[in-house]
């Protein structure tokens, strides 16, 4: 048969690698400082950029999209022209890709430091670089599709449908959960609103997890690990097997992050079911990653790559057998909330993720430059470093997160709460905060490490930019196509295929959301839940800029420890006109959402100039700059309108008088200052926040001072 | 109040039940899939990444090892 010649482009494969170190680092020298400041507040300079509530997201869309978004993309642009003997489709899609993508998250590194959010969970940028995003990620589909569809190789190796389900499932839940109504160039409002916003987010947030950590590098897994070992996967069965299992299952799970909250129970019940049957094929990939490696442990004493690679998966199987157990209701009551949740996704970070890639750079950078590593010692140190980094961040996080949610349950013989000051909760768990920072700065250490190594390896050997490579054309597939092998047929055709995974995660989607949304148009809303004043929404929007939903939740469960701490439980009535939802995911304060009331304007307004002069020792950073910031109010008859038309009740004409009603009740608040001896401005931001506060949760009150409204 | 709008849906308890049986016969029908695969076929998919058709991209030590 004739030879054809052809190359393969390693520049890409470089640049993606160059950017998954660049990134790698600032975020988790970003995550580091957030975690300094958990237990140092004065960190952020008093400067609004540096604050918690605005890097807290840089650091997670940092490491989520721009560390392990470059690293999969670096894997797949070295694996999927090997794996199916063909240059890549186009160098050209490949370029746009790859700058398009490094632009997306310099946009994302502005605008999230400057408040610039949708305020929900790693799907925060504005909508803007949303459809830059979808046309972006088009482009990486076209290019993996057609480099697919001229392969010389018949069959389509597992690696690759892992590839294709990523794809094809991120597109669906970033599309879905990006829908929002613009207001100006840089602010939107989430389409749906309260419950059902909550339901979309965690069905995105929940896959995201799956199908941007997971699938691209179980994807990857299979393809690096039988190349570091030298020797193939140990169950091919069991990889097809746990890849139409595992995207079935993962997309049904959402929920789980929803337990106890006003998300109807079957919705709930449902999530717990489908976490716990998870992990089944969760297991089947750690299983067949760690068998692949039978016969060979010797070699995994002596090779860094495969030390990685074996920890790695087994922080894959920890994090799998951890996942589903948070999703049983009885945990999820003391986990929810908590730090344990944190140390839960960073074994999954840490370990999965950024020890799979490390295996990865020391295995393809020497290739790539056709050298040795420059020092295996110091791979080995890094090794040593960077699983102490782990222990020394997980550890500390599930004894805080247990021992915070056990104070906060804890009655004493009167039957009230034995710790009803929050903050003393906090104060308990401060030394597991700097335990954590430490373990985070042994990660960091181990990673600039790698980055010394690595770079010295480039220098020591010579780039290849084109490798160039020999196989057969494949003429003809349909001739292997035998009867009784129909999954071969499936894969020799990557269109159906992927329609096939498309239909294959939709099931899952569908039947969550139809009942959900058919609620909507049942729910009796409660008479008293009225849409919020142009004020109070002027105020909830500064509550998203400075993303206060970092750290307070605005959900009271129906516990009686949260009860009687917070008040009513919350109701999935009251959330109606809230666009987006902020229930939130942690609580390093207090809840929220019964806040309304609770202490006078004037406590706000010198608590959030200084939270330390109302609660002696708490680890909120002050917020001086919103006594000095006029508010913007030219905004205000746009964000009515455009609420208007996603279903708030706003009369018609009301954006031409909302400005004067914000005014007459900006000067009510500050006359009430005033009144109580703070010369307070009535024109400033804290004036429109206070309002907001106040109005949180007080509708369903039944001697409701604002209900006149 | 939850329950009350639920059970104003029909057949609402029916859907944890639908999904599990729509799960079920998934799982069988690849099950009955890999079954019926043939096994040299497998063996050859699974060494499709060591398929090396030069020894171009082997580094330095590699070539060594393999030397010995």
């Amino acid at each position: 048969m004739e030879l054809e010649r052809f190359s393969y482009d390693n520049k890409i494969v470089r640049n993606f690698a160059f950017a998954t170190l660049l990134w790698g680092i600032v975020g988790m020298v970003v995550g580091l400082l957030i975690a300094l400041q958990l237990f140092t507040p004065e960190l952020n300079f008093s400067i609004p950029f540096l604050t918690f509530g605005r890097i807290r997201p840089l650091h997670t869309n940092a490491v989520i999209f721009a560390f392990v978004g470059n690293a999969i993309f670096m894997g797949v642009y070295y694996s999927l022209p090997r794996l199916l003997k063909t240059e890549m489709c186009s160098k050209l899609l490949s370029n746009i890709h790859f700058w398009g993508w490094q632009l997306i998250i310099v946009s994302a590194a502005i605008t999230l430091p400057l408040g610039i959010t949708t305020s929900k969970e790693y799907a925060e940028l504005e909508w803007p670089i949303d459809i830059a995003i979808t046309l972006v990620w088009v482009v990486f589909g076209i290019n993996m599709i057609g480099t697919i569809i001229k392969r010389r190789e018949s069959h389509i190796y597992v690696a690759i449908w892992f590839y294709i389900a990523t794809w094809v499932t991120v597109a669906v839940l970033h599309i879905v959960n990006s829908f929002e109504i613009p207001v100006t160039f840089l602010k939107s409002y989430s389409l749906y609103a309260g419950v059902q916003d909550a339901l979309v987010q965690w069905w995105y947030g929940h896959n995201a997890v799956a199908f941007f950590l997971t699938t691209p590098y179980l994807g990857l897994m299979y393809y690096y690990l039988p190349k570091a070992a030298n020797r193939p996967v140990y169950s091919y069965r069991l990889s097809i097997l746990h890849f139409w299992t595992l995207i079935f299952l993962y997309i049904w799970a959402g929920p789980h992050h929803l337990l106890y909250s006003a998300l109807p129970d079957w919705a709930q019940s449902l999530g717990t079911v489908f976490s716990v049957m998870l992990i089944a094929p969760s297991w089947g990939g750690m299983v067949n990653g760690l068998l692949t490696l039978r016969g060979a442990w010797d070699r995994v004493r002596q090779d860094p790559v495969l030390k990685f690679m074996v920890v790695a998966i087994t922080a894959y199987g920890m994090a799998t057998f951890e996942g589903p157990t948070l999703s049983l209701k009885n945990v999820n009551a003391i986990a929810h909330f908590t730090d344990w949740v944190i140390a839960h996704v960073h074994v999954g970070a840490l370990g999965w993720n950024g020890f799979l890639t490390f295996g990865i750079l020391y295995w393809l950078v020497p290739k790539l430059w056709k050298t040795d590593l420059y020092s295996k010692k110091m791979a080995n140190v890094h090794f040593w470093i960077g699983f102490l980094g782990i222990v020394f961040y997980a550890l500390p996080m599930w004894f805080s997160g247990i021992t915070q949610a056990l104070m906060w349950k804890q009655f004493n013989e009167f039957g009230t709460l034995q710790y009803p000051n929050f903050l003393e909760t906090v104060l308990q768990i401060v030394p597991m905060y700097i335990i954590r920072a430490f373990g985070g700065t042994l990660y960091v250490i181990g990673f600039i490490l790698m980055m010394y190594n690595l770079i010295k390896t480039m220098k020591k050997g010579s780039f290849v930019s084109e490798e160039v490579s020999e196989a057969p054309a494949l003429h003809n597939f349909k001739d292997q196509f035998r009867k009784g092998n129909r999954h071969r047929w499936l894969e020799g055709k990557p269109i159906y295929f992927t329609i096939a995974s498309l239909f294959v995660i939709l099931i899952g989607g569908i039947v969550e959301f139809v009942p959900t949304f058919l609620i909507k148009s049942n729910i009796p809303t409660i008479a008293s839940v009225k849409p919020y004043t142009p004020l109070e929404l002027q105020g909830r929007d500064i509550y998203i800029r400075e993303a206060c939903n970092s750290c307070h939740s605005q959900l009271v469960r129906p516990f009686r420890s949260e009860t009687e701490r917070y008040g009513e439980y919350s109701k999935a009535g009251e959330y109606v006109y809230d666009h987006p939802f902020l229930w939130g995911s942690k609580r390093t304060g207090p809840d929220l959402h019964r806040i309304g009331g609770k202490y006078p304007n004037s406590w706000h307004y010198l608590h959030m100039e200084n939270p330390r002069s109302m609660s002696p020792g708490s680890l909120m950073p002050p917020y001086p700059w919103l006594l000095e910031n006029d508010l913007n109010t030219s905004t205000t008859a746009a964000k009515i309108s455009a609420l208007r038309k996603i279903g708030v009740p706003y009369p018609e004409g009301y954006e031409q008088v909302a400005n004067a009603e914000l005014v007459k009740q900006a000067d009510q608040i500050a006359l009430d200052l005033q009144k109580n001896g703070i010369p307070a401005e009535p024109q400033k931001e804290i004036i429109a926040l206070i309002a907001y506060l106040q109005r949180l949760g007080t509708d369903i009150k039944s001697n409701n001072k604002l209900s006149g409204r | 109040m939850i329950k009350e709008i639920l059970q104003s849906i029909k057949g609402v308890e029916i859907y944890p039940i639908i999904s599990l049986i729509i799960f079920f016969l998934f799982f069988i029908v690849i099950g009955i899939w890999l079954l019926r695969m043939d096994k040299n076929q497998i063996i050859k998919m699974k060494r499709i990444p060591l398929n090396n058709h030069n020894n171009n991209n082997l580094t330095p030590g590699e070539i060594h090892e393999k030397n010995n």
